[in-house]
This record gives C-alpha cells, structure tokens and sequence, in this order.
C-alpha cells in the first residue's frame, strides 16, 4: 500500500470525527469527535514517518498521544464541574457568556 | 502483497465503521465502546507500519486509557443529575455537507501532490531508535511533556475535587 492509502484514511477518519463535533450536542460527545480527529493526526504522522525512513513522526506521535490523555483528563474534568453548577451537558446550554 | 492488502481493507473498513459509529449512534455509552474499537484499529494500522512501540502506547493510553476516563466521567456525571444523559445530534445535513466538502477538498489537495509508493526501510529498529531520539534531539520536549502531565494531573484534580 502507498502512503497515499494511508493519507486517505486519515483524512477520511478526520472528517468524521470533525462531522461528531459539529453536530454533537452533549459536550462529552464532542471530546469523542476530537479524539478521532487528533488519531487521524497520529495516523498521519506515523505513515509519513515511514515512507521517508525518519523517526521523528513517530517521536511527535508519542507527543501528540499523551497531550490528548492529559486533554481528555481535563475536558472531562470541566464536564463534571460544569455538571455541578449548571446541572448540563449541552453545549449549548453553556452561554452565560453571552452579552 | 496481497495480504497486506487485505488486512489494510479491513482496518480501513473497521476504522472507517467505528469511526462512524461513535459520531451516530444514540448511546453515549455505545458511541465510547465504538471509539475503543476505533482506536484499536488504528493500533492495527500502526503494526503495519512498524510501528510496534506506538500500537503498545496507542492501546495502553487511548484504549484504556482515555476510554476508562470517559466511561468513569459519564458515571459520574449521571449519578449527578440522576437521569441517563441525552446523546443527539443537531445540524446533521450541515455537519454532513462541511465534513464532506472539507473531505473533498483534502482529497484534491492529494490528488495532486506526488508521494511516495514503497516505505524506506528504517536504519535500526524502530522503538530503538525512538528512545534515542527521546533523549538526544527531543530531550527538552520529553521533559516538557512531563511538567505537563504533573500540571494536568494536579488541575484535574482540583477541577473535579469534591464539594465542601
């Protein structure tokens, strides 16, 4: 398979997961949608650091995987605590900063 | 060759399945047990690119990890609210139209750039070759990782800490 097979994938993957956060209403949803999106990153850079024999992709993906663990940590944990004083999770019911 | 093709089709086709899975289905609990197929396959993907080191992250971090955060975060929110938590979506032909035209338009940019047919060959085998590069050319990075993961620790903690 060419790294062009790969790129298709992801890119497909990365679309989906940009489909989730756009329509999803619960916020815990859209983390989800981030999580496909960041793993068709991952994807990314691992088949390019392949096909040119360089392991700084893979080095970056390493990066990239554990950044999202400590994302995902702290979106969850402003979930519970948005959960807590407003008693939601719909995004769109967090608009108190509105004017 | 040819099986190498076949197990691509599949993992794209598990991939691409979960993948689509997580963002439709009705159940929050459902669209989290299909993101951990989803990134189980992209572990599958990372075994055939040799990437064995990161498939053992990727399954150890993400799929365990990341999916038991979440499963741990929806139980505890609904034992908060004392209700099963709504899942819809909203927009979803608008969604649908700007994920697909920003697909279409990431598929013409492809199209168009030449790349490479047959992966080149590492000098020495991969992980080796991470750890190496974790502690020469990447080293201030790692060490920035960890103060990041000490932050974010100590600040999820105190986000989600009990109420007085």
């Amino acid at each position: 398979m060419g790294l062009s097979a790969y790129l298709t994938l992801a890119a497909v993957v990365f679309s989906i997961g940009l489909f989730g956060v756009m329509t999803r209403r619960n916020m815990v949803g859209i983390l989800l949608g981030i999580e496909l999106m960041l793993n068709a990153v991952n994807i990314n850079l691992v088949a390019f650091s392949r096909f040119h024999g360089e392991v700084a992709g893979m080095v970056l993906t390493v990066f990239a995987i554990s950044i999202t663990v400590a994302e995902v940590a702290l979106g969850l944990a402003i979930v519970i605590l948005l959960f807590r004083t407003r008693k939601t999770a719909m995004a769109d019911h967090v608009d108190w900063l509105k004017g | 060759m040819t099986l190498e093709v076949l197990g691509f089709w599949v993992l794209a086709i598990v991939l691409v399945g979960s993948a689509l899975a997580v963002v439709t289905t009705k159940n929050l609990f459902h669209s989290v047990l299909w993101l951990a197929l989803a990134l189980t396959g992209t572990a599958g993907i990372f075994l055939m690119l040799n990437a064995e080191f990161l498939a053992g992250v990727q399954i150890l971090l993400y799929a365990g990890g990341v999916v038991t955060v979440v499963v741990f975060a929806i139980v505890v929110t609904e034992k908060l609210v004392g209700t099963r938590l709504a899942h819809t979506s909203r927009r979803v032909w608008l969604g649908g139209a700007v994920a697909a035209g920003f697909l279409g338009l990431l598929m013409s940019i492809l199209a168009g750039v030449p790349l490479p047919m047959a992966p080149i060959p590492m000098t020495e085998d991969p992980t080796r070759l991470i750890g190496t590069a974790f502690l020469t050319r990447f080293l201030l990075p790692f060490e920035l990782l960890a103060v990041l993961l000490l932050v974010s620790l100590l600040a999820a903690s105190y986000l989600a800490r009990p109420e007085e």
